[in-house]
């Protein structure tokens, strides 16, 4: 039986006769063509349990590591079925990389034993994993509030230049996409409003609930969402791959604490810059919500009637101190998921990814405190 | 000079990034089977050839043929038959940490061919028992030593069998031991399987261990300043910034 399975190789099988199996490869083998042999002489040799393969080998004009590994895969197959494999026919140069390749496979390294992982055990993995995480938060905590004491008592010590550039990238370079999500939830939040109080004929109090919500909610939460998103992200990525890069170490042996270094003018940009786009995507979503009003064929001047009557000025400051509050998070939680940057390309993206989630997680829970604190205060 | 025995050819190749020239007019030919190496002091252009040399920039002028096809030009079908023709070492290994080392090597054997999964682990396997790394299969790039993961990368520019292995610094921040083992990897894959190695270093040992020829570039001249056998430049070369470069004597000029 002949097989041309591929343009410049091919096989011939015969037998098996008692007890051996008759092989005779042609033609090259290399990588692109041995595929096709590999299946089919493994196959053969697999099926027919032969005491002896007879492997004619005089055809093979080329032969390189794809082809050798082959002749051994074919070796070995047959001393797992307690038989042996004769080559005949190979070139001198061939066989020479044959017995170097073969004597090369033969040795063997210091195997990594793969571990069974028992649920209990990768449960009790998972606790340990999250009390080390609280602990290095607690522990990051304390450090970047002695580094802003520190800053605060000695302000000539702060890297005002790279506060300065990072500022910019936080706060100026955000404002677009501030600016457009701000004006389009207030557009959504009016439109969906209105469809509810117009079955009342109390369409106007839509000035009443967009100025609430936006100088409350949503202006300073779309801001530290945009925030954590953009500049948590960043930071992360950032303090990340000079940790992959060894920088933060550089840095430590020469004598530069990381946190004063790199966390300290993110946060001091995050804090300066976070009520400012507050302010800006309250004003923008309150637009929004006021082209909505003007659509209902309410006039300017009584949407802003309504909603000075609605909103105090303790609705806008209780939304700036959350502002600042989720500055403060979203800017150090993605310094400390870059510090903590284990080795490697993915585990940059692994830190960015956290950077997110932990800013957004973090964001909510402290948005629900405030939102209880400001309920006993009557804010 | 261009022989039968000629597997790369350069010439008349100019380097340039921003119109700032680093190389200018270089001429030469590396054979069939023979380790080359690219020598020069440092900010010479020995990585920048290099990266030429591989198609990954355009020269400003000039060609370079592998095996007959021009590097700088070629496209599509013929690009991809071209690399098929060459493996690259990085100097940092560049292996993709989020693979196992067995990954790293199946991955070009996954791409180009049609052999079964069973047989290309097992070619891999077998190209890392070839380069000392038996065993060690399922690490993660960043469980291994710095010589572990360039004989690592070596398997990996290896996995195709490519006629031609570039090595940008396979010695750079290794230890003496672990670097003598090396170049006895290199000399001893460029004997069996007749590859041809051409190597950037600066590392004098590996180059008077394995370097069959060598051309020495100097930033002064923006090319070549000799080429040749290493034993004969450092004996016997007119040049005396060669001889200097070759006994290791500081610059009368820096005598720091």
């Amino acid at each position: 039986m002949e097989s041309q399975l591929s343009k410049s190789a091919s096989l011939r099988s015969d037998g098996p006769r008692n007890g051996v199996l008759k092989l005779a490869i042609a033609g090259r083998l290399d990588a692109d063509s041995t595929g096709g042999i590999w299946r089919e002489s493994t196959r053969l040799v697999a099926a027919a349990r032969a005491a002896t393969v007879d492997l004619d080998a005089a055809a093979i004009d080329y032969c390189d590591g794809s082809g050798i590994a082959l002749l051994i895969q074919l070796r070995r197959l047959q001393q797992k079925n307690a038989g042996r494999l004769e080559i005949h026919g190979l070139r001198p140069e061939f066989q020479e990389l044959l017995d170097d390749w073969a004597q090369g496979s033969a040795e063997t390294g210091q195997s990594k034993t793969k571990v069974r992982v028992q649920l209990a055990e990768e449960i009790g993995r998972g606790a340990v994993q999250v009390w080390q995480d609280i602990h290095e938060l607690i522990a990051f905590v304390g450090q970047l509030g002695l580094a802003m004491v520190k800053a605060a008592r000695h302000p000539s010590t702060i890297r005002w230049r790279d506060t300065l550039l990072i500022a910019e990238e936080v706060g100026v370079n955000a404002l677009p996409i501030v600016a457009l999500l701000s004006f389009l939830v207030g557009v959504i939040m009016a439109f969906q409003a209105a469809v509810a109080l117009r079955q009342f004929g109390a369409e106007i109090f839509v000035a009443n609930m967009i100025g609430l919500s936006v100088l409350r909610e949503m202006g300073p939460l779309m801001t530290a969402i945009i925030l954590a998103g953009r500049s948590g992200s960043a930071f992360a990525a950032e303090i990340g791959t000079m940790k992959v890069r060894e920088e933060i170490d550089a840095l430590k042996t020469m004598g530069l604490e990381p946190v004063r270094f790199l966390v300290v003018p993110r946060v001091l940009a995050a804090l300066a810059m976070t009520p400012v786009l507050t302010v800006f995507a309250d004003l923008l979503g309150v637009m929004g919500g006021s082209v909505v009003m003007m659509s209902l064929g309410f006039p300017l001047i009584t949407f802003f009637h309504q909603l000075q009557l609605a909103v105090s000025y303790g609705s806008l400051v209780g939304g700036l101190v959350k502002a600042f509050a989720f500055g403060i998070l979203v800017a150090a939680i993605g310094c400390l998921r870059g510090l903590q940057t284990q080795s490697g390309a993915s585990a940059v993206g692994l830190s960015t990814t956290h950077a997110v989630v932990s800013g957004i997680i973090l964001i909510v829970i402290t948005d629900g405190i405030f939102t209880v604190i400001y309920y006993y205060l009557w804010v | 000079m261009a022989t039968d025995d000629t597997i790369i050819r350069v010439d008349g190749f100019t380097a340039a990034y921003d119109g700032l020239v680093i190389l200018n007019q270089l001429n030469f030919d590396v054979c069939r089977g023979e380790v080359f190496a690219i020598l020069g002091g440092s900010g010479c252009g020995k990585s920048t050839l290099l990266k030429h040399m591989i198609g990954l920039y355009p020269p400003a002028a000039g060609t370079i043929l592998i095996d007959g096809h021009n590097v700088t030009t070629a496209e599509g079908g013929e690009r991809q038959r071209l690399l098929r023709k060459f493996g690259v070492m990085y100097q940092s290994g560049a292996l993709f940490g989020s693979m196992t080392v067995l990954d790293n090597v199946c991955l070009p054997l996954q791409e180009f061919t049609d052999l079964p999964p069973d047989a290309i682990r097992f070619i891999a396997s077998m190209k890392l028992q070839r380069v000392g790394l038996g065993g060690f299969d399922d690490h993660l790039p960043s469980e291994l030593s710095g010589g572990m993961q360039k004989r690592a990368a070596i398997a990996r520019a290896m996995a195709l069998d490519p006629q031609v292995m570039f090595l940008d610094e396979p010695s750079a921040g290794l230890d003496p031991i672990t670097s003598a083992e090396l170049d006895e990897l290199i000399l001893s894959l460029a004997r069996s399987l007749k590859i041809t190695f051409v190597i950037v270093t600066h590392e004098l040992a590996s180059i008077f261990a394995i370097a069959d020829r060598v051309i020495m570039l100097d930033k002064s001249v923006k090319g070549i300043v000799a080429t040749g056998k290493p034993q004969e430049l450092r004996d016997h070369s007119e040049n005396p910034w060669v001889r200097q470069f070759f006994s290791r004597q500081p610059s009368a000029d820096n005598p720091a």
